[in-house]
């Protein structure tokens, strides 16, 4: 069988795989939705957040579009389109690659017509991500009924744990955000960035409780990022040059 | 009195039936994920009659799996109690948690005032993860149907830094929420992330093992605050 990285074969089952994941998706959005109104949940605001999540999710996903294309120049298009429509992201994705290429002695800068290494790169990045999809399965339940006893014995520092474990992860973020600043001015942009993005939102919670426009509270994260990056294609000519 | 009391017992058991089931479909759908992954590469070999051997599939593992391998542990551990049961057994089958699902999810449920962990939580929480992964579905769909239109605007100079800075874009707006509330458990993690990748900015490639770090020490710092009264 003659062997091309964008063979109508490959499309099949990218095709496959993308079906299930709309499927799945569907399958909770649908229960849940259901769920909310059993729970007399006011449906208006569950549209309204449906709506919010969808605008905030179309810069990250053209994010992940780029991360498709970057490895489409020698992965071809239905692997890296298989590979970032589940589980995987390019930052794992593309070291995979370059593992198994370098492993094999073959370099990544032109597309690979060995099926042999494109298949073993399609082993390496299933099975590299494989701990995700099988622990929560196992563990989900297990921390799940950790959190019910934390919260039992104390509700307020339930809570608590909770938040403290999101500021956790907030806390990595916003500090590998300064890892560039001894490169000089250009590596304060993406500090600038996050700057812009907090003065974005904490105008937009001023316009709610001020203002009285509670509409905005559902699109306050989509417009701070958007504006953000929007920003960042501003200033990073003026400081690179 | 006790048609009330019925009415909260018939609410608690159909909580419970709702999260019983969320198991067992969540189960079934990433079983099936898992099965349908494997079955990929299967395939390819099949196929193609092109199986690589066990040498250059451990070979190239070995350059990538210690650390995902870690970092796909710490995060199920990390983000299921912010996701709750739908939202993990989705979420972790389209990926993309720290960048996408688990802001989308914790925004949603701050917008419409819900705690992780409550059944009304769970269920915006699903909402949201559903919702994102259905969109970036459809926008990764349709820029590989029109990616010989679409490469040259997304790859052009001018967007370019845009896509470079959407971790900033994002935490940002986030930290104005989340910092500004609990400032007091955010202070010690953010200033011991600060010093970190000052002094070893290489770290900003392994970022994902340092969440757990940063957890940890943003938990034991709230376990003090509010040993001590001050939360």
């Amino acid at each position: 069988m003659s062997f091309t990285t964008n063979a109508p074969f490959l499309y099949a089952l990218a095709a496959i795989v993308i079906l299930f994941v709309i499927a799945q998706s569907l399958f909770f959005l649908i229960r849940a939705y259901r769920q909310a109104k059993m729970l007399n949940m006011d449906t208006r605001q569950i549209n309204k957040i449906i709506a919010s999540t969808a605008l905030f999710t179309i810069a990250p996903a053209v994010s992940i579009l780029l991360g498709v294309i970057t490895l489409s120049k020698f992965l071809g298009l239905p692997l890296p389109w298989i590979r970032l429509s589940v589980v995987g992201a390019i930052t794992y994705e593309l070291p995979a690659a370059t593992s198994t290429a370098t492993a094999l002695g073959i370099p990544l800068a032109e597309t690979i017509a060995d099926p042999k290494v494109y298949s073993a790169i399609a082993w390496v990045m299933t099975l590299g991500i494989m701990p995700s999809i099988i622990l929560v399965p196992l563990l989900l339940r297990r921390i799940q009924k950790g959190l019910v006893s934390i919260k039992n014995k104390d509700a307020k520092w339930g809570d608590l744990f909770i938040t403290a474990m999101f500021l956790g992860m907030i806390s990595a973020f916003l500090g590998m955000v300064f890892a560039d600043i001894r490169s000089g001015l250009p590596g304060f942009i993406p500090i600038f960035v996050l700057l812009f993005s907090a003065i974005l939102m904490a105008v937009c919670g001023l316009l709610i409780k001020k203002c009285g426009l509670k509409w905005l509270e559902n699109y306050a994260l989509p417009i701070s990022m958007l504006g953000a990056m929007a920003f960042a294609t501003v200033i990073t000519p003026i400081i690179v040059g | 009195m006790n048609k009330i009391d019925n009415n909260k017992s018939n609410k608690t058991a159909d909580n419970n039936l709702y999260a019983a089931q969320s198991h067992l479909y969540g189960k079934i759908w990433i079983w099936t994920a898992a099965v349908l992954l494997l079955f990929v590469p299967i395939a390819i070999c099949v196929y193609y009659d092109a199986w690589p051997g066990f040498q250059p599939v451990f070979k190239g593992l070995l350059g990538v799996a210690p650390i995902f391998w870690t970092v796909g542990t710490i995060e199920v551990i990390t983000f299921t109690p912010m996701l709750g049961t739908g939202g993990s057994y989705l979420g972790f089958v389209t990926g993309n948690l720290t960048n996408l699902k688990v802001p989308a999810a914790l925004n949603a449920m701050e917008a419409v005032k819900v705690k992780p962990g409550t059944p009304e939580g769970e269920v915006v929480s699903t909402i949201a993860v559903a919702t994102s992964s259905l969109v970036t579905t459809v926008v990764i769909g349709a820029g590989v149907l029109l990616l010989a239109q679409l490469t040259p605007v997304l790859n052009s100079p001018v967007l370019q830094p845009a896509f470079e800075n959407i971790l900033p874009s994002l935490f940002g707006g986030l930290a104005v929420v989340y910092v500004g509330k609990n400032w007091k458990i955010a202070l010690v993690p953010l200033l011991f992330m600060l010093v970190l990748f000052l002094l070893v900015p290489s770290l900003a490639s392994s970022v994902g093992i340092l969440v757990p770090v940063g957890a940890l020490i943003s938990i034991g710092a709230a376990r003090i605050l509010y040993k001590r009264n001050k939360l």
